[in-house]
């Protein structure tokens, strides 16, 4: 195991390497209120993120990851275009595996720049493949956006389409939802009774959540079943769209081709060629480059756009070395009316070392 | 050394572990005063009694302070990660059966099932500002179940005691907890979701894989083991 100070000597090196590309260097407080940013993080983050509180400023949290904090830092008086790096430690809970460090050091790299979003990505995953040129890994990307251009594209109802989008990033209950909506999974009996006005109790109502609120959703239950089931067709181009795991050109032809039957996704689809053309012209080896069109979905809640990650070959049971991703809706969300297209990843310098040291 | 073997202190599972293992021919007792957690066994040689609350007996199994531990399945697998490696469950004792569930308000027609319960929380949230709130001490096994079948829009809010009464006091609007006949549910006006149940709990004894044993204590491990399961 490299020691802290071996660790933060790794971690200024590869800040520097951000900095000569012209990176400010940024450094947010490491307790953040919880409030309003926890929200922000996917429920894999948020579980873990160490909450405390104070009787002045309420609940604090030990930064769980930099990218949220440095988002609202630009949003509130950053200008643009602009580029910041970062190295500092981030806290997460480990509560299955104990081997997890709860406390390492992160160093990343974040984009904020409206003129060339494919290029801003390229970028981005470029310069950390090159910093990783030490260590043996393989990097896999993948795009939200066209999972959610799917979604957006259905001809549903409004409530449908905002439940899947919702679950976007839990794969189960998507899919769930999904067979639901096609009207390929059974009803539960309860809720059929539900529909045929024969649910009722007895017991008193306690508690926050009021009648009208109860009422609303059987309204809602109702209005859904009344509602036309999505296609089988759909249903099976979506799933025959999330299964799309092959080397860049592979997918890409693989997505073409799709986008035939769902035009609604042919423009993340040109966006995909687009990056692809852009990581080639850095000299990134695109025809060997995984494309997964489901990776990301089950851990990184604020991308919505190019995803990725360098993961250790032939070491499922350790974390990735690097991961990152597109995050124009987070900005909107933390910008107070104004949002900018951003791009942002980050490293593991302790991790590196390990697998430097074992190379 | 002696064989360490842990059982809770008090009350009902303590009464219910000395039965277990009298019918065995093993006799546990407390000793002294009421007050004083010191024991004996008879039956046996060589085993020294430690009374325990049954909440620190996964953690001292854990920690290979006691060799043999009776608790719920539940404490183990909400205290320990990655339990499996640390304790080895020899027997379960048949008493002290309990689940751990999720339970609504009865007067929420609306919700019998986890994905009522998803759809449910994300319009709470919407109208109320903030995430459905669920009472429980088992914040662990709670938020791996929830994760596990895609529930989102929750938050767990720590409850130690008196959990069903939280939703009527305001402080949460939903439970997990353990029940062992629904009655206390019932009577707070609480209903188990039909696909709600989170893990079957009983009293179990335990072997830690990690304290350390020398000659003496393996012989009368296995003497024990001899007497309790021929």
């Amino acid at each position: 195991m490299p020691t802290r100070s071996e660790t933060n000597e790794k971690a200024a090196t590869l800040r520097a390497l951000f900095e000569a590309q012209g990176a400010a260097v940024v450094e947010p407080p490491i307790l953040q209120p919880a409030g309003t940013l926890l929200d922000l993080y996917g429920e894999d983050i948020r579980a873990r993120a160490y909450v405390t509180s104070d009787a002045l400023r309420g609940e604090q949290m030990l930064r769980p990851d930099f990218t949220v904090p440095v988002v609202q830092m630009h949003m509130a008086h950053g200008a643009e275009p602009a580029r910041y790096t970062y190295a500092g430690e981030v806290f997460r809970r480990q509560e299955q595996d104990p081997e997890r460090a709860n406390e390492y050091m992160q160093v990343g790299y974040e984009v904020f720049d409206r003129t060339d979003p494919a290029a801003a990505d390229a970028e981005v995953f470029a310069l950390i493949g090159e910093a990783l040129a030490g260590v043996r890994v393989e990097a896999v990307t993948g795009d939200i956006g066209i999972l959610m251009a799917a979604v957006q594209g259905l001809e549903t109802t409004a409530a449908r389409k905002a439940a899947l989008m919702r679950h976007i990033w839990r794969p189960r209950r998507f899919r769930a939802l999904l067979e639901r909506y096609a009207g390929r999974s059974e009803v539960p009996p309860t809720r059929a009774a539900l529909l045929a006005g024969q649910a009722k109790s007895d017991a008193p109502l306690i508690g926050m959540r009021s009648e009208a609120e109860i009422a609303a959703r059987i309204e809602a239950l109702r209005a859904d079943a009344e509602a036309e089931p999505i296609s089988a067709q759909r249903v099976d181009l979506i799933e025959a769209l999330l299964e799309v795991r092959e080397t860049m050109p592979n997918a890409l032809s693989r997505l073409h081709d799709l986008a035939v039957d769902m035009p609604e996704i042919g423009t993340a689809v040109a966006r995909v060629a687009e990056r692809e053309a852009a990581l080639a012209a850095r000299g990134v080896a695109t025809e060997s480059l995984l494309f997964e069109t489901s990776y990301g979905r089950t851990s990184m809640e604020y991308y919505d756009g190019f995803v990725f990650g360098f993961r250790v070959e032939g070491r499922p049971d350790l974390p990735e070395v690097a991961t990152g991703g597109r995050y124009d809706a987070l900005t909107l969300r933390l910008g107070d009316g104004a949002e900018i297209p951003a791009v942002g990843g980050v490293m593991r310098p302790g991790l590196m070392l390990e697998l430097e040291a074992a190379q | 050394m002696m064989l360490k073997l842990g059982v809770p202190s008090k009350g009902r599972l303590m009464e219910k572990t000395f039965d277990w293992f009298g019918q065995r021919g093993v006799q546990l007792q407390r000793t002294g005063s009421e007050r004083e957690y010191a024991g004996r066994v008879d039956g046996i040689d060589n085993v020294n009694l430690i009374l325990l609350s049954a909440g620190e007996i996964p953690r001292e199994l854990a920690a290979g302070r006691i060799h043999l531990g009776v608790t719920g399945t539940d404490l183990v697998q909400e205290k320990l990660a990655l339990w499996d490696q640390l304790v080895e469950p020899l027997a379960e004792l048949n008493f002290g059966h309990a689940d751990l569930i999720l339970a609504v308000p009865q007067a929420w027609i609306d919700v019998d099932t986890l994905d009522d319960l998803d759809a449910a929380a994300a319009a709470f949230r919407a109208r109320h500002g903030f995430r459905m709130r669920i009472a429980t001490k088992y914040h662990r096994l709670v938020r791996e179940f929830l994760r596990q079948h895609g529930v989102a829009d929750y938050a767990l809010v720590d409850s130690q005691g008196a959990t069903e009464g939280t939703v009527a006091n305001e402080t949460a609007e939903a439970i997990a907890d353990i029940t062992s006949s629904g009655e206390t549910l019932r009577a707070n006006h609480l209903k188990v979701l039909s696909d709600g149940l989170i893990l079957q709990s009983q009293a179990t004894l335990w072997r830690s894989r990690t304290a350390e044993i020398d000659k003496e204590a393996r012989a009368t491990l296995n003497a024990l083991n001899e007497k309790l399961f021929s």
